[in-house]
C-alpha cells in the first residue's frame, strides 16, 4: 500500500534525508527552532542536527539572505525559510543583485546553491500583506530558478532537487497546500527543472493551474465534466525553467488556453506563458486564450471581498466554457459539496 | 615588512595611475572607483591576512583585490572586457574576483558584501577552520540597514570577522555630517557588542597591526568579531580619472594633511634607494606586462553571452 503524508510532512522528510545525506545543509530563518516548527515543516530537525546547522535568526532578512549567500560561498547549503512571501521584499537586494548575478558576473567562479523557502497565504483575514504571490518577480530574473510544488509528491522531490542544485532555487509554498495529503514514496527521489506534468487529460480546454491555483482548476475540470467539456489541466510545477513545450503541445491539441495564476495577471507568470505559448503557435494553430489571477486589488480581507478577489473552480470553469463556446452567457455551475476536499492523488 | 609593504602600496598606486593613464582612451569601458589615497587601508589589512583568509569589498575594489593577492593580469584584462579576465569580461572593474586568492567578490550596491561576508564566517566557525573573513566597507554603508543586522548577527554568533569600515567622510559627494547625527561610526558597531577602535591617520603599520593582533585573537579561538574604522581620503573623483576639487563639495585644502601623511611617499623615504628602485622597476615591468596581456587577450565570443547563467 502506498504511503500517505501530508505536503507538511513531505518538506519535513525531504529535509531530513537530506541534511542526513549531506553535512552542508543547513536551515535557518526566523523561527525555525521554535514550538511550531514553520507549521511542522522543520520539526525535530534541530534537535536531530543541533543548533549550529539548524537555527532561528533575527528578523533580518536582508542580512540572512546575504549571509546564505556568503554560506554558499564557503560550500554549504543553506536553506533559508520564510513564513509569507510577503517578507522577501526585505531580501531582494541580494536575491536579485547577488545570488542570481553571481555566478555570471564572477564569471564561473563561484556557484550560490541556495534554496529560499516562502509561503503564499490565504484566507481567514490574511490581507494585504500575508496573501502575495510575487513568484514572477524572480521568474523575470536570470540566474534564479523558481518552483511552486503543488501536490506532497512534488514538495518533497523538488526540495530535494532544489538543495542539491548549484543555482538558487526560490522554493514556493501555499498555506492551503500545507493541509493536502498524498502519495510520498519513503526513498530519496528528485524531480528535475523544467518539467510540468499533465495532471488530467482532456481534448476540448488547457487548464494551467499554478501552485494551489491547480487545486481549484481540478474542481473547475469537474464543474466542466458535467456540461460535458473536457479540459486538460497542468500543472507547471517549475515555473522557471517553464516546460513551455508539454504546455504548448496541449494547446495545439485544445485549441483553448486559460492560465490561472496564483498571483496577479499583469506582467505575471499567466502573462509569459500566454505570451510564450502565443510565439510557439502563431500561424500554426487558432488558439483563444484567458488569463485568471487575482483582481488588480490589495487583497481584502473581509470574507466577502476576499472571496470574490480569487479565482476558483466555479469562475474557472465558467471562464473554460466561454473558451469553449464562444459565449459569454454568464453560465456559473452551482457550488458541488463533494468538490471541497479536492486533491490530485496521481498517478504519478 | 616595510619592504613588502612598500613594494603593495607602490603596486596598487602605480597600477591606479597607469588605469587613470589608459581611461580616457575608452580601452576600459567600465567605471573606475580609485583608491588612491586609500591604499593604505586595503595593504595594512591584508599583510596580516594568510592566503586561506578571505576579503569581500566594494565596488572600489582595485586596492584590497591586489593587496589580498589578486592576479593583476586577469585584473588589467577584466577591467578591458578582455576574456582572459577575471571574470571573463562579465564583471568589470566593479565586480573583480579572484577565489583562489580569498578575493570572494565585490558589490557595487553599498553594504551588500558584510552579509556575504558574516555567511562566509559563520561557514568557516561550523566546519572548525581557522581562517577568518575580512569584510572592507566605506562610511557610506553604515547608513544602510544591513550594516546593522549584519554587525547584530555577526556579534551573537560570536563570528570569526573583521569588519573594516574605510571612513573617507563622503558617500559620493555627501559628507557623513550630512547622513549622521552622530558621526561616531564605532559607536554603532559597540551598540552591537563589538569591539571596535578607530585609527585616525591612515597609517598603515597601525592598521596593520591592529588587525594582526585581531587575526591572532580569532585564530587562537577568542570571539569575535572586531571592528576597526580607518579613517583615510580618496584623493580623485567618486568614479572616474580625474581629481574633483572644482566640484566645491570639498576643498583641497581639506586634502592638503592626507596627501602630506600618503603613505606611499612615507614608506618610500623608508627604504633604502638601491632596494627601493628594484622594488619599483620590477612593479613597473610587472604592470606593462598586466597592461600588454589585456591589450593583447582576445574579446569573449559571442557564445560567451549565455554561459555562467546557470550551471550547465
Amino acid at each position: 500500500m502506498e504511503r500517505v503524508l501530508s505536503y507538511i510532512d513531505a518538506i519535513r522528510e525531504a529535509t531530513d534525508q537530506e541534511m542526513q545525506r549531506d553535512l552542508s545543509v543547513v536551515v535557518f530563518g526566523l523561527d525555525v527552532d521554535d514550538p511550531k516548527a514553520i507549521q511542522g515543516t522543520t520539526r525535530g530537525l534541530m534537535e536531530k542536527y543541533g543548533r549550529e546547522r539548524v537555527f532561528g535568526t533575527p528578523l533580518s532578512e536582508d542580512a540572512m539572505t546575504g549571509a546564505a549567500v556568503g554560506m554558499a560561498l564557503a560550500g554549504l547549503r543553506p536553506i533559508h525559510i520564510h513564513i509569507r512571501m510577503d517578507f522577501l521584499m526585505l531580501a531582494m537586494n541580494q536575491l536579485v543583485n547577488v545570488a542570481a548575478k553571481s555566478r555570471y558576473m564572477y564569471g564561473g567562479q563561484v556557484r550560490i546553491p541556495i534554496v529560499v523557502r516562502s509561503m503564499i497565504g490565504k484566507s481567514w483575514g490574511q490581507g494585504a500583506q500575508h496573501s502575495q504571490g510575487l513568484y514572477s518577480f524572480f521568474m523575470h530574473v536570470p540566474g534564479l530558478k523558481v518552483v511552486a510544488p503543488a501536490t506532497p509528491y512534488d514538495a518533497k522531490g523538488c526540495l530535494i532537487h532544489a538543495i542539491r542544485d548549484n543555482d538558487p532555487v526560490m522554493y514556493i509554498e501555499h498555506r492551503i497546500l500545507h493541509f493536502q495529503k498524498g502519495p510520498v514514496p519513503e526513498s530519496s527521489y528528485t524531480m528535475s527543472p523544467g518539467k510540468a506534468r499533465v495532471t488530467v487529460k482532456g481534448r476540448d480546454v488547457t487548464l494551467v493551474g499554478i501552485s494551489y491555483m491547480h487545486s481549484e482548476c481540478l474542481r473547475a475540470c469537474r464543474y466542466l465534466e458535467s456540461i460535458g467539456i473536457q479540459a486538460e489541466v497542468i500543472d507547471p510545477i517549475w515555473l522557471s525553467p517553464l516546460d513551455i513545450d508539454t504546455i504548448a503541445a496541449s494547446v495545439h491539441k485544445t485549441g483553448r488556453l486559460c492560465i490561472v495564476d496564483n498571483g496577479w495577471t499583469t506582467c505575471g507568470a499567466s502573462a509569459e506563458i500566454a505570451a510564450l505559448v502565443t510565439e510557439r503557435l502563431q500561424g500554426v494553430k487558432d488558439v483563444r486564450v484567458r488569463r485568471m489571477g487575482f483582481a488588480p486589488v490589495t487583497c481584502p480581507p473581509t470574507p466577502l471581498l476576499e472571496d470574490l478577489y480569487y479565482p476558483n473552480g466555479r469562475t474557472i470553469a465558467s471562464a473554460a466554457h466561454d473558451l469553449v463556446t464562444g459565449t459569454h452567457n454568464g453560465w456559473l455551475p452551482d457550488e458541488r459539496l463533494d468538490l471541497q476536499e479536492i486533491e490530485f492523488r496521481g498517478p504519478f | 615588512m616595510n619592504e613588502r609593504v612598500y613594494r603593495s602600496l607602490y603596486r596598487i598606486r602605480r597600477v591606479e595611475e597607469e588605469i587613470a593613464r589608459i581611461y580616457p582612451s575608452d580601452k576600459i569601458k567600465s567605471p573606475v572607483h580609485l583608491s588612491i589615497g586609500q591604499e593604505a587601508v586595503s595593504v595594512g589589512v591584508c599583510e596580516a591576512l594568510r592566503p586561506e583568509d578571505v576579503v569581500f569589498g566594494t565596488y572600489r575594489s582595485h586596492a584590497f583585490y591586489l593587496a589580498k593577492g589578486g592576479d593583476l593580469k586577469k585584473m588589467m584584462a577584466e577591467l578591458y572586457g578582455k576574456a582572459t579576465g577575471c571574470a571573463k569580461g562579465k564583471g568589470g572593474s566593479m565586480h573583480l574576483v579572484d577565489t583562489a586568492h580569498g578575493v570572494m567578490g565585490a558589490s557595487a550596491v553599498v553594504g551588500t558584501t558584510i552579509a556575504n561576508a558574516i555567511g562566509y564566517a559563520y561557514a568557516l566557525k561550523l566546519q572548525r577552520k581557522d581562517s577568518l573573513v575580512v569584510s572592507f566597507f566605506g562610511d557610506g554603508a553604515t547608513d544602510e540597514g544591513v550594516f546593522h543586522e549584519s554587525l547584530n548577527f555577526a556579534a551573537l554568533k560570536s563570528l570569526p570577522v573583521v569588519f573594516i569600515c574605510e571612513n573617507n567622510f563622503y558617500a559620493i559627494h555627501t559628507s557623513l555630517m550630512y547622513r549622521h547625527k552622530s558621526t561616531d561610526i564605532c559607536a554603532l558597531a559597540r551598540a552591537h557588542g563589538i569591539t571596535a577602535e578607530r585609527v585616525e591617520d591612515g597609517d598603515v603599520l597601525a592598521i596593520h597591526e591592529h588587525v594582526t593582533r585581531a587575526a591572532k585573537a580569532l585564530r587562537d579561538g577568542s570571539s569575535g568579531p572586531f571592528f576597526f574604522e580607518c579613517l583615510t581620503y580618496r584623493l580623485m573623483e567618486h568614479v572616474g580619472s580625474n581629481e574633483d576639487f572644482h566640484l566645491g563639495y570639498r576643498t583641497r585644502q581639506e586634502a592638503e594633511p592626507w596627501i602630506r601623511n600618503d603613505q606611499v611617499k612615507r614608506f618610500a623615504s623608508m627604504i633604502d634607494g638601491e632596494r627601493r628602485r628594484r622594488i619599483e622597476a620590477e612593479v613597473e615591468a610587472e604592470i606593462q606586462a598586466a597592461v600588454a596581456f589585456a591589450e593583447e587577450s582576445p574579446f569573449p565570443e559571442g557564445e560567451e553571452l549565455f554561459t555562467d547563467v546557470v550551471e550547465g
